[in-house]
């Protein structure tokens, strides 16, 4: 597993005492995984759900959410009923 | 303590004792409380408990019977709850130092339903970090212990809501249950505990772990309070779009009626090598104790066991790693004050944010659904997913239930298997399966070791068919009430 490419994909980041712990800890664990590899599955039909259930319509009707205060509570940096970033787009 | 204390009552005995009035809704709040504050030093179930919140519930209660009106049997009998569960105003961590400030904005369906029953909601109850985890030591806020032996793990992930009843500081609590964290940890811990069939509880307000497979379940000493909470929490959920329409039975009142000794199935790949000894002849046991109330026991086969530990972890890490990505320093987690552009504040502030268990899931996660690898892990679990749910589908053909050992070993040892991920993922082996096939299953106590440490069996059923699954392990609870034994403390 390249740890610096998945850590990437995840948005995490890891000290380089973490990256050679994981690194060999998943690939053991990866290498348990390879009796998937084995497995005969032509013509199986993946399963999502145990009990899937289609077009779960609700009635379009407009309710009450969060107001703006109740729903920037929990923001680590508001301002004017927004959550502040840093900057995205570059100048 | 007196053995005549409300803690040591069953949630179905205070109910009679409350409407009797030889007991106050404040009365039985305060020992609860009291039993927090002198054992949870030890065995930290708790990661927190409102009691000015608990008690102001608990005279509502009182002022409600005193008038004639009582809501529910649950009415004025305190509820744990793991902190994945979202309760209003209250702090939800998840176990994790991401959630550290959170508090909920808004109840789960399951706290609403709690609350219309009048049910005393206190306590914010430890587990894994995310619920990832067989042994509560991933809290980012230490672990909790074993009642039976604080030297040792009390399970996992629910492993606060376990002990939090197996102390008696809660006679009820609920968990979640994704690949075996309810009913594993009941089994250590000595207690009931049940995850329903997927979809008759709703997960609307329940932080996501892996969706396909999570559910919200009880705790608690006896097979008939877990009967009384299940029927509390169930039923469909406009809220979420994976709840199923359909009817909730009184389970209560359906094990009240005779039942018929059905057949139990042994599936003979769960009681191959690598079970302990002591595990193995407790549930020989109780299969005895069934014959002997008239059950027939049959062997049956479940060929796909093998592969449901690889297929769990790799549907269960793609769809945390999903699921997860919310975290991310913007919206309502802590965010990292190193960062200094838009990508910082998301690998910042999770890699400061999240532990080792939580981080190897989601970099496996990732991994598994990534541009190469999908084919060969995600989509090729989804098939091998099928195979398991094929399995049960025959069996269930022939037999009523399943019974198994819930976990091939008695608590653990901190530190026992924490270095060594697979070994700890291999104690989730006998209850993962059943989450795949979104099946019912129960654990209920069924004795204790030489060394004093609590053993459970694992009963399984059919889709949606709690109350035979909940009659046929009140047949055996009732004869041994093996949870209804306490720790000392």
């Amino acid at each position: 597993m390249d740890i610096d490419y998945v850590a990437n994909l995840a948005r995490i980041e890891l000290s380089d005492e973490e990256k050679t712990t994981y690194q060999k800890q998943l690939g053991d664990v990866l290498k348990y995984f390879e009796k998937l590899q084995e497995l005969k599955v032509d013509g199986v039909e993946p399963t999502a759900h145990a009990f899937p259930r289609y077009n779960v319509w609700d009635q379009d009707e407009s309710k009450k959410g969060f107001s703006a205060l109740e729903a920037l509570k929990n923001a680590p940096q508001s301002r004017q009923d927004q959550v502040v970033v840093p900057k995205v787009i570059e100048e | 303590m007196s053995q005549d204390s409300p803690i040591f009552k069953t949630a179905t005995e205070l109910s009679a004792d409350l409407t009797a009035g030889k007991i106050s809704s404040v009365e039985l709040t305060q020992a609860m409380i009291e039993r927090v504050e002198t054992v949870d030093e030890k065995v930290h179930a708790f990661l927190h408990l409102d009691k000015e919140d608990a008690l102001a519930q608990a005279k509502a209660s009182d002022e409600r019977r005193s008038t004639g009106e009582c809501l529910s049997p649950l009415d004025g009998i305190p509820v744990g709850l793991k902190d994945v569960i979202s309760v209003k105003d209250q702090p939800l961590t998840a176990a994790s130092k991401i959630l550290e400030n959170y508090r909920s904005p808004y109840d789960a369906t399951v706290t609403v339903k709690l609350k219309q029953a009048g049910a005393v909601v206190a306590g914010r109850l430890n587990l894994d970090e995310f619920a990832m985890g067989s042994s509560t030591e991933n809290s980012a806020y230490g672990p909790t212990r074993n009642p039976w032996d604080l030297e040792r793990v009390p399970g996992g992930s629910s492993g606060g809501s376990s002990a939090a009843v197996a102390a008696r500081e809660v006679p009820l609590s609920l968990g979640s249950d994704t690949g075996g964290s309810i009913r594993q940890p009941a089994s250590l811990c000595g207690v009931v505990g049940m995850k329903p069939t997927y979809g008759m509880v709703s997960r609307y307000g329940l932080a996501a772990f892996a969706s396909s497979l999570d559910q919200i379940g009880p705790f608690s000493t006896t097979v008939e309070d877990t009967a009384l909470l299940l029927e509390t929490i169930s039923g469909h959920d406009p809220l979420d779009s994976t709840s199923f329409p359909k009817e909730i039975p009184s389970y209560s009142a359906e094990l009240k009626k005779p039942a018929q000794a059905g057949v139990i199935g042994l599936p003979k790949e769960f009681f191959g090598p690598g079970m302990d000894d002591e595990v193995r002849a407790k549930v020989e046991q109780s299969i005895e104790h069934y014959r002997s109330l008239g059950y027939q026991t049959k062997e049956v086969s479940l060929p796909s066991t093998d592969l449901s530990i690889p297929v769990y972890y790799v549907i269960a890490t793609a769809e945390a790693s999903s699921n997860l990505a919310r975290y991310d320093g913007i919206r309502y987690t802590s965010r990292s004050n190193r960062a200094q552009n838009a990508i910082d504040v998301y690998a910042k502030s999770r890699g400061e944010g999240f532990g080792a268990e939580v981080k190897r899931r989601c970099l496996l996660g990732a991994y598994g659904l990534s541009s190469g690898y999908y084919d060969a892990y995600y989509l090729r679990a989804q098939k091998a997913r099928t195979l398991i749910r094929q399995d049960f589908e025959r069996v269930f053909k022939e037999v009523d239930a399943v019974l198994t050992p819930t976990a091939p070993t008695p608590a653990f040892k901190f530190g026992e298997k924490s270095e060594d991920p697979i070994s700890m993922y291999l104690s989730d082996i006998f209850t993962i399966s059943t989450n795949l096939a979104g099946l019912p299953g129960i654990s209920v106590p069924c004795g204790f070791t030489q060394s004093g440490l609590p053993v459970g069996m694992q009963l399984i059923g059919q889709a949606f068919e709690e109350s035979s699954l909940l009659n046929i392990a009140h047949a055996y609870d009732r004869d041994h009430l093996y949870g209804r034994q306490a720790p000392n403390l």
